[in-house]
């Protein structure tokens, strides 16, 4: 434990921005985990009068339907952070092991899946979420979907150029040479060593996945409209922009902030686990 | 560069454009409901059997009851030669809202390059020679913030402050550049800002680290022990060695602002390719969706490979990997 706290110290010592993020990750959580403790209202109750500035009752003022915006964006935190997380874990997973398993055999294989990866990324991101959200159909877990498939290939291209330089060190043709079969060195040798890169993409990409979600729901294409997303709730904003600014600066500042949290957060783990960049840290 | 690295980039082309249409095409056949349809049930209130029967002859009108690989070989011979079919819901051909569009857009995307390389070069070369002055403090709180805030906050942000402040209003119609620059630049001037400020951040942050690498080898210290004056040195020697990954991510930029114009063109009220094919795919016009996504496609990938190639111009190493 003492451990543990001197780390953090320290942590927060060489990295005072990345530290600041942590915590606005951890209170991201925390409102995703407890929103139903937190948030006085329902996300879907519309109890309350329309357009109401904030006050003491709801400092958050409500929206157009007359539900409480500081309830809504409390549960658009769990909304985000579902979605953010889920996508990043499934996309980037497949697309790791894809571009793995694909760069250590190399040969047609490998060179078929790069075809399939230029394919997806021949076309901008959001234009492909796009596309995939209107063939899906408007869900939540359509958007998880829609996002899986558009961060493998990203992840599958950035590891595969990573197990290129790795399979070409002199351990992995000993590990071969005493007679390793190919998935214990794949599992032993080759993976450990991507497990940095792996963590610095996870980073980066839940902030990434987490805004791409709020931009399809802006659209009207992400989550079901009655679901408290906070793209969603960015969109009912505009519609009311001079008559109830307070209901788009809610969302808006909600998901700048966690996307700043999440950036200052990735750039430290960054600086941390990139040896070229690491201090004193040993 | 070598010939056969241009070659092999050329190459590679014209069978990614082409999956990337065929993934398009069999998404957009995944859909639940076809054209058809749609096109025969939002009149009607119930399914009949004369409208099941008009449903069959739609089909058979459009092409539908075909095999999906004929549909898709008749659609690219008609597209290679510029007919990308009507749409359904603005009974036009699509060709014609492409050539009305795109140039609309184009002409944001390259505003917003401009605007963001004018302001965010210059801010990255201050804070890398000015490094751990409060110039450069707030030079990287600035682009921190400006990569966190998210494109269709500023907009609307930068929209409200406009109508509250300023009684501007989005215009009604559009001006094309052709008929009336000044009025035009008017037009997308606020757009082009919101977008600018969010991709200049990354640029700046890019130029700034280039800048500190570079600033530290030895022959700007061989310029500086020369003599020469401190802005020959900046700007002479460690600028010009510093830009180059900094333009060609400038070049990848500029691609995917074909995707970004999506959302301000929606916020602005621009009526350019991007808010065409949100409209396009909330109304389910497919034909209309599928030439759009091919057009951008075919830009996107166009814009990449000039990228590469200029990257392998300006970086001779680069080819012969």
């Amino acid at each position: 434990m003492r451990a543990f706290l001197s780390s953090i110290t320290r942590f927060t010592a060489q990295q005072p921005l990345g530290a600041a993020g942590a915590v606005i990750v951890a209170l991201l959580v925390a409102a995703a985990v407890f929103a139903p403790a937190l948030a006085p209202h329902g996300p879907k109750e519309t109890a309350f009068a329309p357009y109401l500035p904030p006050s003491a009752a709801f400092p958050f003022g409500t929206d157009n339907l007359g539900r409480d915006q500081l309830s809504r964006v409390i549960w658009g935190a769990r909304l985000s952070l579902y979605v953010g997380v889920a996508s990043v874990l499934f996309g980037v997973t497949l697309g790791a092991l894809w571009g793995v398993v694909t760069a250590y055999f190399g040969g047609v294989a490998d060179g078929a899946s790069q075809r399939v990866v230029d394919t997806l990324m021949a076309l901008p991101p959001i234009i492909l979420a796009l596309a995939l959200m209107a063939a899906l159909g408007q869900s939540v877990n359509n958007v998880v979907l829609a996002l899986t498939i558009l961060l493998a290939p990203t992840a599958a291209r950035t590891l595969r150029s990573v197990v290129l330089s790795i399979k070409a060190s002199p351990f992995i043709e000993a590990a071969r040479a005493v007679g390793c079969p190919h998935w214990r060195v794949i599992a032993l040798h080759v993976v450990p060593n991507t497990t940095a890169t792996y963590i610095v993409l996870v980073t980066v990409n839940i902030a990434y996945a987490i805004v791409v979600e709020a931009s399809l729901s802006f659209l009207g294409l992400g989550a079901p409209p009655d679901e408290p997303s906070w793209g969603a709730m960015l969109t009912a904003g505009t519609q009311a922009l001079e008559a109830a600014p307070w209901m788009f600066l809610v969302p808006g500042l909600a998901i700048s902030l966690t996307v700043l949290g999440l950036n200052l957060l990735g750039d430290a783990i960054r600086d941390v686990t990139d040896p070229r960049l690491r201090g004193g840290l040993g | 560069m070598r010939r056969d690295y241009i070659v092999q980039r050329l190459v590679m082309f014209v069978p990614t454009l082409l999956g990337a249409s065929i993934l398009i095409f069999i998404l957009l056949r995944l859909v639940p409901g076809d054209i058809a349809e749609i096109l025969v049930y939002q009149t009607g209130s119930e399914s009949s059997a004369i409208q099941q029967k008009q449903v069959k002859q739609l089909r058979a009108e459009l092409g539908l009851d075909r095999p999906v690989a004929v549909q898709y070989l008749d659609w690219l011979a008609n597209a290679l030669r510029g007919d990308f079919g009507q749409s359904y819901l603005q009974r036009r051909p699509v060709s014609d809202i492409l050539r009305e569009r795109v140039p609309r857009s184009l002409e944001l995307a390259a505003l917003t390059l401009v605007l963001a390389v004018v302001w965010a070069i210059p801010l990255g070369v201050v804070s890398a020679v000015r490094q751990n002055t409060w110039i450069d403090y707030v030079v990287r709180v600035v682009s921190v913030s400006g990569l966190s805030l998210p494109i269709f906050f500023t907009g609307v942000l930068i929209l409200y402050c406009l109508v509250r402040f300023f009684r501007w209003l989005p215009p009604l119609e559009f001006v094309e550049l052709w008929s009336d620059p000044v009025e035009n630049l008017k037009q997308l001037i606020w757009p082009a800002l919101a977008q600018a400020w969010y991709i200049s951040a990354p640029i700046t942050r890019l130029t700034r680290s280039q800048m500190l690498d570079v600033i530290r080898q030895d022959f700007v210290r061989t310029a500086r022990a020369k003599g020469l004056s401190e802005r020959a040195v900046v700007y002479g020697h460690a600028l010009r060695n510093s830009l180059l990954p900094v333009v060609t991510f400038i070049g990848w930029w500029g691609g995917r602002l074909l995707g970004g114009v999506v959302i301000v063109e929606i916020i602005f009220s621009v009526p350019g390719m991007g808010s065409a094919l949100a409209q396009a795919v909330s109304q389910r016009d497919y034909p209309a969706v599928q030439a759009m996504v091919f057009v951008m496609a075919l830009i996107f990938l166009g814009i990449n490979l000039f990228v590469d190639l200029l990257y392998g111009w300006l970086d001779p190493r680069i080819g012969h990997v």
